[in-house]
């Protein structure tokens, strides 16, 4: 209990910390010449994340890189052997594509289902509880998410009760239908572990587009009414295109993270019968083989991922920016 | 029909039209929270069967042979440490969730409203940074806190989430103060308006909701988190936060993993207190943070 | 602005102390001891029943850490410069590695090298040992390549417990034709699994080629394609991938927890008579049918020798713990867990053999854990679990290729050259 008190303290202490350092800096910049005062203030106003960026997420990126030109232990230097043998590897082709599948279907799903359920849940009086729904599984830890959807795939022989959902389902479905081990069966193996991606992040989706569908502005819509648009031609040319902003936000954030799913596949498959992906592998390599140097080289392969993200960012903003 | 019930009729039948052609909207949502909401009800069932039933046949078959028990729960919540990790969480999750909202609003700020060289750059490189796994980033900070003496600590760990919430929380906020119109913030400047008043009395309000739905995020993802803990704070009893402790009801082949299923309804229960008391802020918020995109 | 300044120091001020109040590392309390390792629900109860004695007499707290991902936890902590005072060791392949890296600190003037030679059997003190010098002990262990059954259950069908290999074929065979699956196997165990195959290959090499070549082929000084090794993978495969003789076929060979995989074995009627599986799954069995009595209702007999020289040899398997803090509190822990008086703790309250000859029988709390601790000290010949003593990256090749075998046994000889080239590749 004594150190509850103290954190007490540093929450109500963290945002006046926070508020006097900003205070402390304009105080500063009052006494410069206006002219540098432009020049420097935003740099004050962002340096706090910056930093705490530059520390946490740069820095240690900039020395993974560095990490993937040396050997195991990370002393020797060797040029680019680690990632001339991940391509060698058949196991890391294997799980560059299924990062693809991942990117393709994870992404497409989670963002055309969470578009789905916000359009639905904004024409229902009862649309938040269903929101509510939808984001329940984003409280779950990856440790209970892997209990929930044991019970889902669960597999007993035939005869045998079974205790996975879908097993039982099938069988009261279909008649005739022999129980099957779904998680050893590639490919479906690893499209039964991207719905489990896609239950736990579709409700990150529906939120955001939820929120954006209802921001669009009343006076826009009204007007296609009265130029006699129906629901559907409302929906995809003026509603859509308002919101298509947001559409590209969530859908990045959510590329991004198909590209560093791990979770799901450690708790479940740890990457057996052909489901691995990229950062299970540079888990496996670093933490299991210690060998710090491949681990790096996969890691670079994420890295390089942003490149894209990046370009694409600027982009928009620049013409967000036109627009405004 | 009488006369007198004619209009009544029609309305009554534009209503039932109406209610026939939303039909598909209810069925087709009622379906799919019903596909995302089943998951949860097995683990929900499943935490209150006793371990051996859980093994022996499907959850769904409580239906026709009711058998509770709140076993699972009196176990986990007798768990050692149980209390004290609970509080562990708590002071682990508040900062963590404070310092970089605040920050990264700032940094959001300024990159929404501040004319600099570079700053799509910045930005753009700022959210590219999401891409980064955090297990690399382990090793070179683990360093980076034991030289400072910050390993173990609850400053240490506070830091870290910081640094790692940093990229999506700034990418929300700018979004939430980009979206605000132009005249505001124009006719703010010509009434004199310092940038700190324009902030703090503009901006910051105005991104409210927004704040308040990344905090839950940010909440979430602090408070399931095992790994960052472990690594910089540590499984100390005195230091532990919950999922260290859950983690541990389970034995090193396995044995016991019944019990997380309640473990995860204990955990859940902070988290979705919090979520249903601030839902209102969510759905407003977000509206904030995704006006622009 | 000043009201700003003077928050902006309070808070500082504030900041700083909890900082400094926040609870420090493991080495600033002072009279305590961290030890990170595995262990959690009755292990870890176990755990803290053997040093709570420890704790009582020295009054030094012992603060443990669980993990069941020791290899970041573990791996993270020591290359990050803030490792715990103790720990559990992945294996024994893994003691070279951290002893080279100065990770961990040699234990020679830490516990008695004359009690420990009198107490333990030479080959645990050699597996915990590099180059003659000891760097970890082993705190409780068990023994693997053991064939369980239901006694009643067998006797009721009219089959008897076979004494050779061959007689073990000849039941398998007999029970398949009665219409019953003779074995239960389960190979799924999360990010691990894979594993109980590898205890069928290992223990079946160890039957019919003798220690000599078991160890020749962990150290990887003959070839996986090497005869000996590619017919212990299809003795395996004879009885694995022979949907007559498992319970449920290969599907349920691959999805199967190991830990649920014997349950069937105790249904009535039993859906198959025979499970191969190490000394700690009576914990599992006994908690799912408490009713069955162990001696009565479960039993077992260790994997009849197939070569008749190398009868009587054990494979055993064990948790290793290892110091990488040297501190007065640390060594007199280490001191202190190496003791009959400590182990015999854990061994009471079941799930654990002793290492340390001094721990009695009598400790033991059932006929079945007695007896496989019996087996253990009278062992002419022990051999630690092989892919325990295999570099991590080839363990990890192993317990994968095992599944795949099983998937496709056809692929074999592929399998084996494919492990071949990850041995030349992970030996450095």
């Amino acid at each position: 209990m004594e150190r509850i008190v103290p954190a007490l303290l540093v929450v109500v202490g963290a945002p006046a910390a926070a508020a006097a350092y900003i205070a402390a800096a304009e105080a500063m910049l009052a006494r410069a010449p206006s002219s540098r005062q432009r020049a420097i203030r935003p740099w004050l106003w962002a340096a706090p994340a910056l930093a705490f960026i530059a520390v946490f997420l740069v820095y240690p990126a900039l020395s993974t890189i560095a990490l993937s030109f040396r050997d195991a232990a990370g002393h020797r230097w060797v040029g680019l052997a680690n990632y001339v043998f991940a391509f060698r590897s058949p196991e890391l082709l294997g799980a560059l594509w299924n990062n693809v599948l991942w990117l393709a279907i994870f992404t497409a799903a989670t963002v055309g289902l969470g578009l789905l359920i916000a359009i639905l849940a904004d024409r229902v009086r009862y649309g938040a509880a269903c929101l509510a729904v939808v984001f329940l599984p984003m409280a779950l830890s990856f440790t209970a998410a892997g209990v929930t959807w044991k019970f889902v795939y669960e597999f007993r022989p035939a005869g045998a009760p079974q205790i996975g959902l879908l097993n039982a389902a099938a069988r009261a479905a279909i008649p005739g239908f022999l129980p099957r081990a779904w998680l050893i069966a590639p490919p479906l193996n690893t499209l039964l572990l991207i719905a489990v991606g896609v239950w736990i992040w579709t409700g990150f989706c529906a939120a955001v587009l939820f929120a954006a569908l209802r921001s669009v502005p009343a006076e826009l819509t009204d007007a296609a009414r009265v130029d006699g648009a129906g629901e559907a031609r409302l929906l995809g040319q003026v509603v859509l295109p308002t919101i298509a902003p947001t559409i590209a936000v969530v859908a990045t954030t959510m590329a991004i993270t198909s590209l560093k799913v791990f979770d799901v596949v450690y708790v479940t498959t740890n990457g057996n019968f052909g489901t691995d992906v990229v950062a299970n592998r540079m888990y496996k390599e670093m933490f299991t083989f210690q060998h710090f140097g491949r681990a790096g080289a996969l890691a670079v392969l994420l890295l390089l991922a942003a490149g894209p993200v990046m370009a694409a960012t600027v982009r928009r903003l620049r013409a967000e920016e036109a627009l405004r | 029909m009488t006369p007198p019930a004619r209009p009544r009729g029609i309305a009554g039948r534009r209503r039932l039209a109406r209610a026939l052609r939303a039909a598909p909207v209810h069925a087709l949502l009622w379906a799919l929270c019903t596909v995302w909401l089943l998951p949860v009800v097995g683990l929900l069932t499943s935490s209150l069967r006793p371990a051996r039933d859980v093994s022996a046949s499907g959850w769904w078959t409580v239906l026709a042979h009711p058998a509770f028990t709140l076993a699972n729960y009196r176990e986990v919540l007798a768990a050692d440490n149980m209390g004290q990790s609970f509080w562990n969480s708590v002071a682990i999750a508040l900062p963590s969730v404070a310092i970089p909202l605040l920050i990264a609003g700032y940094a959001g700020y300024a990159f929404a409203w501040m004319e600099f060289p570079g700053r799509h750059t910045v930005f753009a490189a700022t959210v590219a940074l999401l891409v980064v796994p955090l297990q690399t980033t382990f090793i070179p900070v683990l360093r980076l806190l034991a030289a400072l003496g910050l390993t173990g600590t609850f400053a240490g760990v506070w830091m870290a989430h910081t640094g790692y919430g940093l990229p999506l929380a700034t990418y929300l906020l700018r979004n939430a103060a980009a979206a605000l119109p132009r005249d505001l913030i124009d006719a703010a400047a010509i009434d004199g308006a310092s940038p700190l008043a324009t902030f703090f009395r503009l901006v910051l309000p105005l991104s409210g909701p927004a704040l308040a739905s990344l905090a839950i995020f940010q909440f979430l993802w602090v408070w399931n988190d095992l790994l960052v803990a472990l690594i910089y704070l540590g499984g100390q009893p005195a230091v532990a936060p919950m999922t260290v402790t859950i983690s541990n009801l389970v034995n090193s082949l396995g044995g016991g993993w019944h019990l997380l299923t309640a473990a995860a309804f204990v955990s859940m229960a902070l988290p979705l207190a919090v979520f249903f008391g601030l839902q209102r802020y969510v759905v407003r918020g977000i509206l904030a943070g995704a006006l622009k995109g | 602005m000043s009201t700003g300044r003077t928050a902006l120091a309070a808070v500082t001020a504030s900041i700083l102390l909890l900082a400094a109040g926040a609870p420090a590392g493991p080495r600033a309390a002072g009279g305590t001891v961290s030890v990170l390792a595995v262990w959690g629900g009755s292990e870890l109860d176990s755990f803290r029943a053997m040093v709570k004695p420890f704790e009582q007499r020295t009054g030094i707290t012992v603060q443990y850490e669980g993990t069941r991902d020791l290899g970041a936890v573990l791996t993270s902590r020591i290359q990050g410069g803030h490792p715990p005072d103790i720990a559990a060791l992945p294996g024994p392949g893994q003691i070279a590695e951290l002893a080279r890296a100065r990770a961990l600190v040699p234990l020679a003037g830490v516990v008695d090298a004359k009690s420990m030679a009198q107490e333990y059997a030479r080959t645990w003190i050699d597996l915990g040992s590099v180059g003659g010098t000891l760097y970890s002990v082993f705190i409780k262990t068990a023994l693997k390549g053991l064939v369980w059954y239901d006694p009643a259950a067998l006797r009721a069908a009219g089959y008897r417990v076979p004494a050779t290999w061959d007689a073990l074929l000849a039941l398998t065979r007999r029970i398949a034709a009665g219409g019953t699956r003779p074995w239960c196997i389960g190979l799924e165990s999360g990010a691990a699994s894979g594993w109980p195959a590898t205890d069928w290959i290992e223990v079946l090499l160890l039957r019919a080629a003798g220690p000599a070549v078991y160890e020749r082929w962990y150290l990887h000084k003959i070839p996986w394609t090497d005869p000996a090794i590619r017919t212990a993978w299809e003795r395996f495969g004879t009885i694995a991938t022979n949907p007559a003789y498992v319970y449920g076929g290969t599907q349920a060979v691959l999805a199967t927890n190991f830990a649920e995989a014997p349950f069937p074995m105790l249904a009535v009627p039993p859906r198959c008579y025979l499970h191969l599986q190490a000394t700690f799954i009576e914990d599992f069995l006994r908690k799912q049918y408490p009713a069955a009595r162990p001696g009565a209702d479960l039993d077992f007999f260790p994997v009849p020798a197939i070569d008749p020289h190398f009868a009587g040899a054990v494979e055993v398997a064990g948790d290793l713990v290892g110091m990488f803090r040297d501190t007065p509190a640390s060594r007199a822990l280490m001191r202190y867990l190496v003791t009959a008086e400590a182990q015999a703790i854990w061994v009471r309250r079941g799930g654990a053999l002793s290492p340390n000859r001094k721990v009695r029988l009598a400790d033991y709390p059932d006929p079945l854990s007695r007896r496989a601790a019996g087996i253990l000290v009278a062992a002419p010949v022990a051999r630690f679990d092989a892919s325990d003593m295999m570099p991590q990256a080839m363990q990890s090749a192993f317990y994968k290729a095992a599944l795949e075998y099983v998937r496709n046994p056809g692929r074999v000889g592929d399998l084996l050259a494919g492990l071949e080239q990850t041995a030349r590749d992970t030996y450095r």
